[in-house]
C-alpha cells in the first residue's frame, strides 16, 4: 500500500511536469484527485486495511494529497503566467503605425495674437470695447481733432461710403464713442480690437487690417504711466528682457505723441535685416490724449488726463512668428494656417 | 524735405557727423529717414576742355577728341554725339573711379583712348532731376568750371542729403532756415542766418502795381515787388547745386531764385510777367463759375467758386498757391516781373490742389501754413538775390496788402502742469533753458505760472500742451520715468458677446475646423455668382465710393464669397479636403443712408466643408458633407446649452442645392441656414467638388444662450436601452419621426439615436426603414420590462397613426 502510494505520487509529479495548459492540469487533477481518481481510490481502499496500518497509511495518503494539491496550484500559477504571456505575445502590435487622431482645427494666427494682447491688457485691468467698422466721419476724424481739410487726413487714405460715412481708418473712433458714453466718470480703461481699412494695397499694406487701440482716462494720468504700461505690455508679449524706446511723433489726437519701438525680436538689439540694422522695431503709436479730444468727449482736461495707444496686429503677428509677407495672413492657405 | 548738408552747415555750426545728427533729430521728433551721399563713388574725374573733335578713322559711330585737362592734352575716343569743340566736359582720366567701373587706357578700333568722357548717369547722378538737355549723352559743364579741376565739388557731389520725414505739425521744417533753428535748439550750435535787406512800402512800387484782396478769408496777406531790367539766364553753379540737392530742377535764374527762397525760408513765391498783367492790377478773389485758365503745364483748367485765383483786371492769371497761368509766365522775353509772396488759407489750397490733382512744393507749404510774419521778408530776400546775381533791378520798396495783421497772444505755461502731465520733476531753470533754445520768450512770470511768446515760424505751438510736448521732446523722451497708473483698481474683462465669440471659435477649432479671415469688402459680381435674384435682400449693399478696384466695391452682405474663394484658392494648391470657418461681420444697408445714420453690422459664423477625411490604415474615409457640417452646428448648439433647435427644409435659398438645404431655427427664431452649395454657384467659383456651408447670425443667438449652468443629479437608477425599427413612406422626414417619438416618450425618454436608414431589399418601393435606439430612464425607480414595452407600443401606435409607419418585424 505504501509503495502504491509512493508510486502514485511519483507518477503524479511526472504527469504534472508534462502539463502545458490549464486543461492538461485539470486532467491531472481529475486523474488523481477526482471522484474516480487514483489517490481517491486508494483512500477509499483504506477501509480494507488492517486497523493498525490505517493511521500510518492515512497520514501518508493525506500528505501525498496535500503535496499534490500544492503542486497543482503551483503549476496552475505557472501555467497561467505562461498562457497570459502567450496571449499578450499574440496581441502584440506595430507601435510605429500612425495614431488615429481626431481632427484638430486652428485659430487664425492674427486671432491668436489678438487673444494674447487682450489677455495681457485684461490682466492690467482693461475692459474690451468694440465699435462699428463703418463709421461717421465725425468719430473717425473730427472728434479726434482732425477737422475737414486738415493735412493730417493725408496720413490715412480712406474708403468713403458717403461724404459723411467711411470705413474707419483706425480703431480710435471707439475712444470718442466710449468717452461720450462714459463721461464724466473715470477711470476709463479700455482696449479696442478690430478691423480697420485704408486705401493701400502692396506687400506691406493690406486694405483691411487689424488694430488694437488703448485708452486710459483718470485723474493724474501721466506720460510716464503710458511708458510703464507699454513696457509692461512689451515684456509680457515679447519676453522679460524687452526694452522699449519712445520717439517724439505726431498724432492729431494725442500730445505729447510718441512712436514706440521695441528692441528687435530677431537680433535682440544687435542689428539685423528685419530692424534695418537699428536694433529697434516700431510697433505702435501713442501719446497723452489731446485736451481738445477730452473736451469733445465731455471731460475737463484740467480735471482728468489720459493716454492712448494703437498698434497693428498684423505687424506684431508677423514679428512674433517671423512671417515675411503680410499677404499670407489673408490668403488662408491651410498649409500656412496649420502651423499655428 | 531734402536737406543739403553743406547748405545746413552754412546756416548753423554742427559738430556732429551726419549720422549722429540724424540720430539726434530722429529721437527728438524730426525723423531723418535716410542719408544720401551724392557721391556714389566718383574719384579722379576732372574738367576737360574739348579742343578738337574728329571722326574715328575706323568706326562710323565713334569720335576722337583732343581734350585739354590743364597740364596735358588727352586723346579720348567717345561714342557720344552731343559733344562739340569748346565745350567743357567731365573726363575720367586713367586711374579714375566711377560708381560702376575703374578707368584704364583702352584701345578702340586701333586708337588708344586716354580716359573717358562721362554722362550724368555714369557719374551716379539722378538724371531725372537734371534739365532735359543734360540727361542724355555726355554731361556738358558750365563755362565757369576751371579746366583740370576735380569734378566732385563742381557738381555738388561732395554734398550729403538728409531726408526728413516730417509730421504734419512740423511744416516749419520745410525751410532750411527753420531746420537750422531746430538743429541749433537740439545741439546748441550757433546760428548763422543770412542777412536780408528789408524793404518797406514805397510810392515807386505802389505806382507800378495795385493789389486788392477781395476774399480776405482765403488770403491774409499779399506782398508784391517789381523787378525791372530782367535778364533771363542760367543760374550760377552753386545755386543749381543747392536746388538739385533739394530735389528741385533748375530752370532759369528767376524761377531758380524763387525756388531757392522757398527752400531757404519756406515761403513759396511766384513771378508774373508784369507786362502781361492788365491794368497792372492784382485781384485776389474766388474764381467765377465757369471761369477757365491755362496753367503753366499747358493744360486748360475749369475753375469753380471754391478756388482762389490771382487775377488781373480782366481774368485769372494764376491759381493761388497751386500753379501760375501760362499767359503770364516768365519767358526769355520778359523785361519786368511782379514777384508775389502771399499767405493763402491752407484748407482752401488743399481742396483746390486735390480737386485739380496738382500738388507742388508750393501747395504743400501753403496747405500746412507758411510763416505769416515773414511773407514780406521772403520777397525782399528774393529781390536781394536777383540784384546780387544780376537777374534784374528791383524797384525800391514793396506793396504789402495785409488788411488785418494777425494778433498773436502769449500762452500760459504752468510748471506744475508740465510735471504732472509728463510724470517728471523738471525745475524752473531746466524748463527755461529749453524755452530759450526754442526761441520762446517768457513775458510774465508769477512764480511757476508763466506767460510765454512763441516765434512766428512755429505756428504749431498754440496751447500749453504744445509747449509741454516741446519740453518733453527737447529734454528727451528717454528721460521720462517709467511708472504705472496709481488710480483705483479696475476689473479687466470681456463682455458676454466677446465671451460667446471666443467659446464658439474654440468649439469650431475643437471640431477640426480651421479659422480663416477674409476681406470685408467683395467684388459686386459675387452677388451674381451666388445667383441672388434682383431685389434680394442681400443685394441691399453698402457701396464703397472710392475703391482701389472692384475687389473692394461693396461691403459683404454674406460671408459665403470669402469662404468659397478660400476653398477655391486652396483647391488650386491641391488642398482638397477642407473644413473652414470665419467669425466676422456682414454689413447690411437696411435703411442706410436715410433713416439710419450707419449701416447695420451683424456678427456671423460661417463654415464650409468639402472633400473628405481620407481613409487611414484603420478606418474608412469620412465625407465632409452636409451631415458632417450639420453635426458641427449641432455641437455648437449643444455646447451652448441650446435645446430648442430645428433644421427645417427650405427650397428657396438661391445659392444652395434646393434638395439639400435647411433653415436653422433656435428658440423659434431663424438664426441661419445650412446646405450644400448649388452646383451652379460652385461652377462660378470654379470648384469642382461638392461643398456644404452654414451661416449663423450670432446676434440672434446671444439672447438665447445662458452662461449659467445648473447641475442635474446623475441618475441613480439604471437606464434601459431598446431598439425601435419602423418603415415609413419616403416623404416622411426623420425629423418628423423624431418629433413623434419625443412627444410620445415624454420625460422618461432620455436619448434617441438614429443608427440606420435603409432602403432596398425587403423594403417596399417608396418606403424607407429607420432604426432607432431609445434610452429610457426614470429618476425614482428602475423601469420594468413591462413599462418599457408599453411605451414602445404607444410610440409605434402614434407613428402608425400620424405618419403611416409600419413596424418592421
Ligand atoms: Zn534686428
Amino acid at each position: 500500500m505504501q509503495e502504491q502510494l509512493q508510486l502514485i505520487k511519483k507518477q503524479a509529479e511526472e504527469d504534472l511536469q508534462k502539463c502545458l495548459t490549464m486543461d492538461q492540469l485539470n486532467e491531472v487533477r481529475i486523474k488523481y484527485l477526482g471522484k474516480k481518481g487514483e489517490l481517491t481510490q486508494v483512500l477509499r481502499g483504506m477501509a480494507q486495511l488492517p486497523a493498525e496500518e490505517r493511521p500510518l497509511i492515512g497520514q501518508l495518503a493525506n500528505e501525498i494529497r496535500d503535496s499534490l494539491e500544492n503542486s497543482l496550484s503551483l503549476y496552475s500559477e505557472k501555467i497561467k503566467v505562461k498562457e497570459l504571456e502567450k496571449k499578450l505575445r499574440a496581441e502584440s502590435i506595430d507601435v510605429t503605425l500612425p495614431g488615429i487622431a481626431p481632427d484638430l482645427g486652428r485659430r487664425h494666427p492674427l486671432h491668436l495674437v489678438l487673444q494674447e494682447i487682450k489677455n495681457i491688457f485684461i490682466g492690467m485691468g482693461f475692459t474690451i470695447e468694440e465699435g462699428p467698422e463703418i463709421e461717421l466721419d465725425y468719430y473717425n476724424f473730427e472728434a479726434l481733432n482732425i477737422p475737414k481739410d486738415h493735412p493730417a487726413r493725408d496720413m490715412q487714405d480712406s474708403f468713403y461710403i458717403t461724404p459723411e460715412v467711411l470705413l474707419r481708418t483706425h480703431t480710435s473712433p471707439v475712444q470718442a464713442r466710449t468717452m461720450e458714453k462714459t463721461k464724466p466718470h473715470v477711470p476709463v480703461k479700455i482696449i479696442v480690437p478690430g478691423k480697420v481699412y485704408r486705401r493701400d494695397d502692396d506687400a506691406t499694406h493690406s486694405p483691411m487690417f487689424h488694430q488694437v487701440e488703448g485708452l486710459v482716462i483718470d485723474k493724474n494720468i501721466r506720460f510716464s504711466d503710458l511708458k510703464g504700461t507699454l513696457l509692461n505690455f512689451a515684456r509680457q508679449m515679447f519676453g522679460p528682457e524687452q526694452q522699449i524706446r519712445l520717439r517724439p511723433s505726431f498724432f492729431p489726437f494725442t500730445e505729447p505723441s510718441a512712436e514706440v519701438d521695441i528692441s528687435c525680436v530677431m537680433c535682440k538689439g544687435a542689428g539685423c535685416r528685419v530692424c534695418k540694422q537699428t536694433g529697434w522695431l516700431e510697433i505702435l503709436g501713442s501719446g497723452m490724449v489731446h485736451p481738445r479730444v477730452l473736451e469733445m468727449g465731455g471731460y475737463d482736461p484740467e480735471e482728468v488726463t489720459g493716454f492712448a495707444f494703437g498698434m497693428g496686429v498684423e505687424r506684431i503677428t508677423m514679428l512674433k512668428y517671423g512671417i515675411d509677407d503680410m499677404r499670407h495672413l489673408f490668403e488662408n492657405d491651410v498649409r500656412f494656417l496649420h502651423q499655428f | 524735405m531734402r536737406v543739403s548738408w553743406k547748405w545746413l552747415n552754412e546756416l548753423v555750426d554742427i559738430n556732429l557727423k551726419p549720422e549722429e545728427l540724424a540720430e539726434v533729430m530722429t529721437m527728438s521728433g524730426v525723423a531723418v529717414e535716410g542719408i544720401e551721399y551724392l557721391n556714389k563713388g566718383v574719384r579722379g574725374v576732372i574738367v576737360g576742355l574739348i579742343q578738337e573733335i574728329y571722326p574715328h578713322p575706323q568706326a562710323d559711330k565713334l569720335s576722337v577728341c583732343k581734350v585739354s585737362v590743364g597740364d596735358a592734352v588727352l586723346t579720348i575716343v567717345t561714342g557720344a554725339s552731343n559733344v562739340k569743340a569748346g565745350q567743357k566736359v567731365p573726363v575720367a582720366v586713367p586711374g579714375a573711379v566711377l560708381p560702376e567701373k575703374k578707368i584704364e587706357r583702352a584701345v578702340f578700333r586701333g586708337l588708344e583712348s586716354e580716359g573717358m568722357l562721362c554722362s550724368a548717369d555714369e557719374l551716379g547722378m539722378d538724371a531725372d532731376k537734371l534739365p532735359p538737355e543734360q540727361r542724355d549723352g555726355i554731361l556738358i559743364l558750365a563755362e565757369e568750371c576751371p579746366v583740370g579741376a576735380d569734378i566732385v565739388p563742381l557738381l555738388g557731389l561732395d554734398d550729403i542729403v538728409l531726408e526728413l520725414e516730417l509730421t504734419p505739425n512740423r511744416a516749419d521744417c520745410l525751410s532750411m532756415i527753420n531746420v537750422a533753428r531746430e538743429v541749433a535748439a537740439l545741439t546748441g550750435g550757433r546760428l548763422k542766418l543770412p542777412e536780408i535787406e528789408k524793404s518797406g512800402a514805397s510810392q515807386a512800387c505802389e505806382a507800378l502795381i495795385k493789389i486788392n484782396i477781395q476774399d480776405q478769408d482765403l488770403c491774409k496777406r499779399y506782398v508784391g515787388r517789381v523787378i525791372e531790367h530782367v535778364q533771363i539766364k542760367e543760374s550760377p553753379l552753386w545755386l543749381k547745386q543747392r536746388l538739385l540737392a533739394a530735389g528741385v530742377r533748375p530752370i532759369n535764374n528767376i524761377v531758380d531764385i524763387t525756388n531757392y527762397v522757398m527752400m531757404e525760408m519756406g515761403q513759396p513765391l511766384h513771378a508774373f510777367d508784369y507786362d502781361c498783367l492788365a491794368d497792372k492790377t492784382i485781384i485776389v478773389r474766388r474764381a467765377a463759375d465757369g471761369e477757365e485758365i491755362t496753367t503753366l503745364d499747358g493744360k486748360k483748367r475749369e475753375l469753380t467758386p471754391e478756388m482762389l485765383v490771382i487775377a488781373d483786371a480782366h481774368k485769372p492769371v494764376g491759381i493761388a498757391g497751386v500753379m501760375g497761368g501760362l499767359e503770364s509766365e516768365v519767358t526769355a522775353q520778359t523785361k519786368t516781373i511782379l514777384l508775389e509772396s502771399a499767405y493763402f488759407h491752407g484748407p482752401s489750397i488743399r481742396r483746390t490742389s486735390n480737386a485739380l490733382a496738382l500738388r507742388s512744393e508750393a501747395s504743400l507749404r501753403f496747405e500746412k501754413g507758411v510763416d505769416l510774419e515773414q511773407v514780406s521778408l521772403a520777397a525782399d530776400r528774393a529781390c536781394q538775390l536777383m540784384a546780387q546775381l544780376g537777374a534784374g533791378v528791383p524797384v525800391e520798396g514793396q506793396v504789402d496788402c495785409y488788411p488785418h495783421p494777425e494778433e498773436r497772444y502769449p500762452i500760459r505755461l504752468r510748471l506744475e502742469r508740465v510735471n504732472s502731465i509728463l510724470g517728471t520733476d523738471l525745475g524752473e531753470t531746466e524748463v527755461e533753458k529749453i524755452l530759450k533754445a526754442l526761441n520762446i520768450t517768457i513775458l510774465e512770470r508769477d512764480l511757476e505760472d508763466w506767460h510765454v511768446f512763441t516765434p512766428s515760424y512755429r505756428r504749431d505751438l498754440e496751447l500749453e500742451i504744445d509747449l509741454i510736448e516741446e519740453i518733453a521732446r527737447l529734454n528727451g523722451y528717454d528721460k521720462i520715468p517709467t511708472t504705472l497708473p496709481y488710480g483705483a483698481t479696475t476689473q479687466g474683462a470681456k463682455n458676454a458677446e466677446q465671451r460667446l465669440h471666443d467659446r464658439i471659435s474654440e468649439i469650431m477649432v475643437g471640431q477640426g475646423l480651421f479659422e480663416v479671415i477674409t476681406y470685408s469688402f467683395i467684388n459686386p459680381r459675387h452677388l451674381d455668382w451666388l445667383y441672388l435674384p434682383p431685389g434680394h435682400e442681400l443685394r441691399q449693399t453698402v457701396v464703397v465710393s472710392n475703391p482701389l478696384s472692384e475687389e473692394q466695391g461693396i461691403m459683404r452682405t454674406t460671408i459665403l464669397p470669402g469662404l468659397l474663394e478660400t476653398v477655391k484658392r486652396n483647391i488650386n494648391k491641391r488642398n482638397k479636403n477642407l473644413k473652414l470657418f470665419e467669425l466676422g461681420k456682414v454689413y447690411l444697408s437696411s435703411g442706410f443712408p436715410g433713416e439710419r445714420k450707419l449701416p447695420q453690422e451683424k456678427w456671423v459664423l460661417g463654415a464650409i466643408s468639402t472633400g473628405k477625411k481620407e481613409k487611414t490604415w484603420a478606418y474608412g474615409e469620412e465625407n465632409y458633407d452636409f451631415f458632417f457640417l450639420k453635426g458641427v452646428a449641432e455641437n455648437i448648439f449643444s455646447s451652448l446649452g441650446l435645446g430648442d433647435v430645428s433644421f427645417v427644409k427650405s427650397e428657396n435659398n438661391p445659392s444652395l442645392h434646393p434638395g439639400r438645404c435647411a433653415r436653422i431655427i433656435v428658440g423659434g427664431k431663424k438664426v441661419g441656414f445650412i446646405g450644400e452649395v448649388h452646383p451652379l454657384v460652385l461652377e462660378k467659383y470654379g470648384i469642382e467638388q461638392r461643398a456644404a456651408v452654414f451661416s449663423l447670425y450670432l446676434d440672434e443667438l446671444i439672447g438665447l444662450v445662458s452662461e449659467a449652468v445648473r447641475y442635474q443629479p446623475v441618475p441613480r437608477f439604471p437606464a434601459v436601452t431598446r431598439d425601435l425599427a419602423i418603415v415609413v413612406p419616403e416623404a416622411v422626414e426623420a425629423g418628423q419621426v423624431l418629433g413623434v417619438i419625443k412627444d410620445t416618450g415624454k420625460t422618461l425618454l432620455k436619448n434617441i439615436s438614429l443608427f440606420d436608414v435603409y432602403r432596398g431589399q425587403q423594403i417596399r418601393e417608396g418606403y424607407k426603414s429607420l432604426a432607432f435606439s431609445l434610452t429610457w430612464q426614470a429618476e425614482d425607480r428602475t423601469l420594468t420590462d413591462e413599462e418599457v414595452n408599453k411605451l414602445h407600443r404607444e410610440i409605434e401606435a402614434a407613428l402608425a397613426r400620424e405618419l403611416g409607419a409600419d413596424l418592421r418585424r
